[in-house]
């Protein structure tokens, strides 16, 4: 009884780039489902009993690890934690291995962050569990252009048509990259805006307006996403001081007011206050920045409960 | 072989049979709220305050349940259930519920809205208001207001339509 629902083709998801719209879609909807659930008192549902769920990351991360392993916690799987320090990686066990290892153990989902670009494509390829791309070096962060582009659904009932510009470094940004492959296939008008030196030319459709001046970018849009200065990578004088960062490519309460006035702000987190965003500006109501982090569980069951659907029956 | 069991006439007078025994068996609207199952039970719980409004004059409050991340079934599923809008906009706890669905079969999707309602709160009682009983049942699960009480067998379909989606008010039953 009770019919079926539309599926992702897919037991993996490596990429945004890899979906179509209509599983975006699906995704999006179905995470309203689970956004219910988060309301309520008791925040769990019994539809994954059973199941494994193994977060294995080879790069540091506590906001997208502990989101994937609430949202795993709230469907009633077990969750294991796998971290690099403490793993045998260190012992110089292949990837693979550590991988194969990890799916005899029964897990069911692997969700994988790594420093290299292509390595969640690689176990998936390896893997008959289902394997979820949690950011992999500078290629993709799916999940979080997911739950941004929830959060910009929720606020707006839609994103065809909005203006959304995208700031900041965006060369080594994999949630930019996954950002502009969802907002676009959802219709949304995307632009970047930063430094020549962190915008690669080239990469993305020409049809992506590119400013290299806030006063000029931020004109009229509806959504400032803002992407965090990832200090990890910036050895190498993509740009000269923060200081000099901050001045040109800081989101200051000004620079906000050229955009629409219902106009909301996004970061994916963890904020550089006072380099690429101001706490007046982060802490102000147009801020969606919380409602990101919420936003973030209700997309990640979303996940999870499809691609087990996916792998079910066979 | 398509039969139709109920056509909108009869369909309006025994939605509004129901309502009047969810009235006397509760004695009013007092401490009442529907809650209907995604998605036949959400059409038929709106019915069933409509009428309860125009024979009591009092609303009664509504809200909808999907049970999909409830089933039992998930593990043997070819494929997994949509998930769809769970939205009860009011306290459950300490009120009597009448959870609506439009055919009760095997008994399970029951099973399933009760263990999900018990999530969102205490009702003081639960009760059962169902269009069409086909029989059928795999749990001891009975309801308390039944539409018709239609003898089936399992490998038929009963399929409710409501003017809603389907234009036309009428219960259908195929045959295989």
């Amino acid at each position: 009884m009770g019919e079926t629902g539309r599926q992702l083709r897919s037991k993996d998801i490596v990429g945004i780039k890899d979906l179509s719209r209509e599983e975006i879609e699906l995704i999006l909807d179905t995470a309203v489902g689970f956004k219910d659930v988060l309301r309520r008192d008791i925040k769990k549902v019994p539809t994954l009993r059973g199941k494994t769920v193994v977060n294995l990351f080879f790069e540091p991360s506590t906001r997208t690890r502990t989101s994937f392993e609430l949202a795993a916690k709230r469907l009633s799987t077990d969750v294991i934690n796998f971290s690099v320090s403490a793993s045998s990686v260190v012992k110089g066990e292949s990837l693979i291995d550590t991988a194969t290892a990890i799916q005899a153990l029964g897990a069911d989902v692997v969700i994988i962050r790594h420093s290299s670009s292509g390595v969640p494509h690689l176990l998936a390829d390896h893997l008959n569990a289902s394997v979820i791309n949690a950011g992999d070096g500078i290629n993709e962060h799916p999940t979080q252009a997911l739950l941004d582009a929830f959060t910009i659904m929720e606020r707006f009932g839609g994103i065809s048509g909005l203006s959304i510009a995208i700031v900041g470094d965006i060369l080594h940004s994999r949630v930019a990259k996954s950002n502009i492959y969802c907002l676009r296939t959802l219709g949304a008008d995307v632009r970047l805006i930063g430094p020549p030196t962190l915008i690669p030319e080239g990469l993305f459709d020409p049809d992506i307006e590119v400013f290299h001046s806030m006063e000029e970018g931020l004109g009229d849009v509806d959504v400032v996403m803002m992407l965090r200065i990832q200090m990890e990578r910036q050895d190498t004088g993509f740009f000269p001081t923060t200081d000099e960062y901050f001045r040109l490519w800081g989101l200051t309460r000004e620079r906000l007011a050229l955009a629409r006035p219902d106009a909301v702000v996004m970061h994916p987190g963890p904020m550089n206050r006072g380099i690429e965003i101001v706490s007046d500006v982060a802490d102000s109501p147009q801020s969606v920045i919380l409602d990101q982090v919420t936003n973030g569980i209700a997309v990640r069951m979303a996940v999870l409960y499809l691609l087990s659907g996916a792998r079910s029956g066979g | 072989m398509t039969k139709e069991l109920l056509d909108s006439t009869d369909m309006e007078r025994t939605i509004t049979r129901m309502a009047h025994e969810i009235l006397e068996k509760n004695r009013g609207v007092e401490g009442l709220c529907l809650v209907g199952i995604q998605r036949g039970g959400v059409h038929l719980s709106k019915r069933l305050a409509e009428r309860i409004k125009s024979i009591e004059g009092r609303d009664v409050p509504v809200g909808m349940l999907d049970i999909a991340l409830y089933r039992d079934d998930l593990n043997i599923r070819k494929e997994y259930p949509a998930v769809r809008k769970t939205d009860i906009p009011f306290e459950i706890t300490g009120k009597v519920v009448v959870l609506v669905d439009d055919v009760l079969f095997t008994g399970r999707s029951i099973r399933a809205a009760m263990d999900a309602l018990m999530d969102i709160g205490r009702p003081a009682r639960i009760e059962l208001a169902v269009l069409i009983d086909r029989g059928h049942r795999e749990l001891p699960v009975r309801a308390d207001f039944v539409g018709k009480s239609v003898p089936t067998s399992v490998g038929e379909t009963v399929n409710v339509e409501f003017s809603e989606e389907a234009g036309v008010d009428r219960v259908v039953l195929t045959g295989k």
